[in-house]
């Protein structure tokens, strides 16, 4: 017999969990730090010269090379780097003179509310599908959800979006295009409207204004539900290979020996278990999406992080390109742990 | 033929070599039932075909401008699948541009996997601070979204083949490193590896004599698996014309100059994708096949 | 009076390498007795046991000239006759208690599982039933082990749980197929002689699944010996010492003895023809 299993004991393995947990994320983080550093010091772009201009004095140049610490040793400019990271200043932005910090969070929340869009569709989607190919293998319907899922896998998402664009908007005009408003939502969206969010479903529902929100869910509708069939495409199988797993064991044996029926012993006693590992699946296409929308927000005119890191590329304004780089590195990291504490929370075997 | 066949199937093999033969013949017996597989490898043996005789095949110079044979739709006599906005035939274009994706994921697939089979058997096999070094560089190279630091050093390192081959690479490193190092952890402290330690053999003599060989079947599943992925990240970064510049005639860069044209002209963006999309698809049947076939673990019960 | 009549019983997987044949023609009944079956791996005696409650999913095939039980054709029974027949009526213990009960479902969940959905009970009343449960498999602090995971409970408690958890719709019969083989030494006399006594006390039919002869000997009324998916003798268990078939006889001679000769232990000898497939 193992201890006993006190709730105040299991919480505070949890806590213990937890610091661990983000002791390993520092670590991450400031790896990530450390690679975007030397990444933005190799950059055959010179900053000092594009703030200058080509023109400048020797003088000039030692002062603004002074100003941005560049005169420093490179280990105390690292530190500089990431004591600004930390306190939230990623530089400032070479094409708009603008912080990059305040720029990415004007950008994140339409990425946010399109891979989120995304994540529900294909989960929503993906695990029934993933579930009734896993309870009949090799039926008709499994050959369907493996090859719908291989195509996914297969698909260039930039590829599909214009195929979608050409038949749903060009064609059969089912859906608005590119953008996420009309010009004249939009105009009403930024004077009328209060933002909450930065999302603009929800926004525009909070605000009432379901002219704005319908006309939002039709621009909104195909990318997301691009990235949901891409996420579709991973979860459906993902869930398949679990359950396939979960419903071999032995305890779905007892299970059905109890005289439970198949929905309950599928849903309930494999789902169970196959939601462990899921959960990791789940977040981490999240992830995935948050990344994977920068060729989405390419094709879609969206203007989210995708489309503002693509765009700092081509201006080659490096601050604005590592901060995006190191905001997603971010989001990913945190997601992954997200996953790994949800993980605990499902299954009491992480628990002891 | 049936001699070779009774003796790949002999049950009590002679030799080592015939013992390895006959698994092999039964994994090919296995993947040849499995007729996702067989889709998979008849595709890519398509594309390696239709790139080794390309000058032969193709009717046209991929790169053979007239314009006045601009954007003319698909089966025009002469331009089976059209031409594009420089008067160039896409057939051709797409049977030379599989030259082009062969040589990126050729290039990727004997680099990313060596360098991850050496750091995850060096990490597997000494373990203790330079597995947690190791793994924790690892962790954090798996932290960076793919394609955004494929990206960022593609900025660095300024656009083109060459770069953009070598930023896939340094970004699919990682799961080589995880699959190796876990296969590494299972076999290092076998009896066998044991044996060859007492008979004074070095660790990088261990590593690539006995632990390497152990972990390949894995490495080659995910290889064939990552692939498609490489394919498409390629075809991303050539999308954003940040990978394969102008004018060579690489798919991502195709759909790119097709999509000023897309809602009149569809088929200059339409083709190339279609090339993509059944190439990536091709490896991943492939790669899925493999993984029934080879990796017991995962097989379907 | 007959509890359960199996008659050529026939069970067939489809593999590769074409069809096999796990059960060949298995025939036996059953009253409110304990009958034994002995075998050794692979010798169709848990896939009997499986296939009398139907449990043999395709690409496993069940065909039989009768299976009844208690009057009721189980061969033809729709799945939810099926269902309702098992667990109410017939129960089964498998091996190991850490692969047969649900890893992330608490033991009292998985108790008053089949109480609430099937006989509609509330909340307390199915606590209470399944508690007395536990408490009949002679565990002293129910409370504690309801709230448990099974990954907190040794197996020999994790054992008496799946038994509880067996006999609570008090079943007509039990099916334990290698119910001890997983435990330790220690703890499989423990939990044998909990089995016994509830099975005595109630009067149900068991079989009783084992690779070890004489634990059969001592624990059952009636033993069926298997080989290859056929039966090569059933014979009363107090004569079992005395069998005369050669498979029996051959497993009786690889048991070690204590105070017996200290030579190696025989091979089985399958040069006999019931060995290659003939009939019994």
């Amino acid at each position: 017999m193992t201890g006993s299993p006190v709730s105040g004991n299991r919480a505070f393995v949890l806590a213990g969990r937890i610091g661990l947990g983000l002791g390993s994320l520092a670590i991450t983080i400031l790896g990530l730090l450390l690679i975007t550093f030397l990444i933005s010091r190799v950059v055959p772009i010179d900053p000092v010269l594009s703030i200058v201009g080509e023109r400048a004095t020797e003088a000039q140049i030692a002062a603004v090379r002074a100003k941005l610490g560049l005169d420093l040793p490179m280990w105390q400019q690292f530190l500089i780097y990431v004591r600004d990271a930390l306190t939230g200043d990623l530089g400032t932005s070479i094409r708009t003179g603008e912080p990059v910090a305040a720029e990415i969070a004007r950008y994140f929340p339409a990425t946010l509310e399109l891979a989120t869009l995304g994540t529900i569709f294909g989960t929503l989607v993906g695990v029934p599908a993933g579930v009734l190919a896993a309870t009949r293998p090799g039926s008709l319907a499994d050959q369907v959800v493996r090859v719908i899922g291989l195509m996914g896998y297969s698909m260039p998402v930039f590829w599909l979006g214009l195929i979608g664009l050409l038949v749903f908007y060009g064609q059969l005009d089912w859906v608005s295009g590119p953008g996420r408003l009309d010009p004249t939502y939009d105009m009403m969206m930024q004077f009328t409207l209060t933002p909450y969010t930065g999302m603009i479903l929800i926004d525009s529902a909070l605000n009432g204004a379901w002219d704005v929100f319908g006309n939002a869910v039709s621009h909104i509708i195909l990318p997301a539900g691009l990235l949901g069939y891409v996420s579709m495409a991973y979860i459906s199988r993902m869930t398949r290979s679990f359950m396939m797993n979960e419903l071999g064991q032995e305890y779905i044996t007892t299970a059905r020996v109890k005289g439970m029926p198949e929905w309950r012993v599928v849903w309930v006693h494999a789902m169970k278990n196959a939601l462990v590992p899921l959960i990791t699946v789940i977040t981490l296409s999240y992830a995935y999406l948050l990344e994977g929308s920068v060729l989405t927000e390419t094709i879609f005119a969206w203007p989210g992080l995708g489309s503002y890191i693509t765009d700092a590329l081509f201006a080659a304004d490096m601050p604005a390109v590592l901060g995006g780089t190191v905001v997603v590195g971010a989001v990913f990291i945190t997601l992954n742990m997200a996953s790994d504490l949800l993980y605990r929370l499902v299954d009491p075997r992480a628990r002891a | 033929m049936t001699a070779l066949r009774q003796w790949l199937q002999d049950p009590s093999p002679a030799s080592r070599r015939q013992a390895r033969l006959g698994q092999m013949w039964l994994a090919w017996l296995r993947i040849r039932r499995n007729r996702l597989a067989m889709a998979g490898l008849v595709i890519v043996g398509t594309l390696l075909v239709v790139a080794a005789l390309a000058p032969w095949i193709a009717p046209h110079d991929p790169l053979a401008q007239d314009l006045t044979r601009r954007l003319l739709p698909p089966l025009t006599p002469g331009n089976l699948l059209g031409t594009d906005d420089f008067g160039r035939d896409i057939l051709s274009r797409i049977i030379y541009g599989a030259r082009i994706t062969l040589y990126i994921i050729g290039l990727v697939a004997v680099t990313a996997p060596v360098l991850g089979l050496l750091i995850g058997t060096v990490a597997g096999y000494f373990g203790g601070w330079v597995d947690a070094t190791l793994m924790r560089l690892t962790d954090i190279f798996l932290a960076f979204p793919r394609l955004i630091l494929a990206l960022a050093l593609v900025a660095v390192l300024g656009p083109g083949i060459g770069n953009a081959i070598l930023a896939i690479a340094l970004t699919a490193w990682p799961p080589y490193a995880r699959v190796a190092r876990a296969e590494t952890l299972t076999v290092r402290n076998s009896d066998y590896i044991a044996a060859i330690r007492l008979q004074g053999a070095s660790p990088a003599r261990i590593i690539a004599g006995h632990v390497v060989p152990m972990c390949l079947p894995s490495v080659i599943i995910r290889v064939t698996l990552d692939m498609a992925g490489v394919i498409l990240i390629a075809a991303g970064l050539g999308f954003l014309g940040l990978g394969v510049q102008p004018p060579l005639p690489e798919w991502g860069l195709m759909i790119s100059s097709g999509r000023k044209y897309l809602f009149e002209q569809w088929w200059v963006a339409t083709m190339p994708g279609l090339a993509i999309f059944v190439v990536s698809l091709g490896f991943n049947l492939l790669g899925d096949g493999l993984r029934d076939v080879l990796d017991p673990r995962s097989a379907a019960r | 009076m007959t509890l359960l009549d199996v008659r050529n019983l026939r069970v067939t997987f489809q593999t590769e390498t074409g069809p096999v044949q796990a059960v060949r023609g298995v025939s036996f009944s059953l009253g409110r007795e304990r009958l034994g079956i002995v075998g050794e791996s692979g010798s169709g005696k848990t896939i009997t046991g499986r296939a009398v409650l139907r449990l043999i999913r395709p690409p496993g095939r069940v065909e039989a000239d009768a299976m009844v039980f208690d009057g009721q054709d189980l061969l033809h029974a729709t799945d939810r006759e099926m269902r309702a027949l098992r667990g109410k009526r017939i129960g089964m213990v498998m091996q190991d208690p850490k692969y047969s009960l649900n890893p992330v479902m608490t033991v009292g969940r998985q108790l008053t599982e089949g109480l609430r959905l099937r006989d509609g009970l509330g909340r307390a009343d199915a606590g209470a039933k399944a508690r007395a449960a536990l408490e009949a498999v002679q565990i002293r602090d129910p409370d504690r082990v309801m709230d448990a995971y099974p990954h907190e409970l040794s197996g020999g408690m994790g054992q008496r749980v799946m038994i509880a958890m067996m006999l609570i719709p008090e079943p007509d019969l039990l099916i334990a197929d290698e119910p001890t083989s997983a435990l330790d030494v220690t703890v499989q006399a423990e939990v044998l002689s909990i089995l016994d006594a509830l099975v005595r006390d109630r009067g149900m039919g068991l079989i009783f699944i084992s690779h070890d002869l004489r634990l059969v000997a001592r624990f059952c009324d009636r033993v069926l010996v298997m080989y290859k998916g056929r039966i090569v003798e059933e014979i009363a268990a107090r004569d079992l010492m005395a069998a005369r078939h050669p498979y029996t006889q051959g497993l009786l001679n690889c048991l070690p003895r204590i105070g017996g000769p200290r030579t190696p232990l025989p091979g089985l000898d399958r040069s006999g023809a019931w060995a290659s497939g003939g009939a019994p």
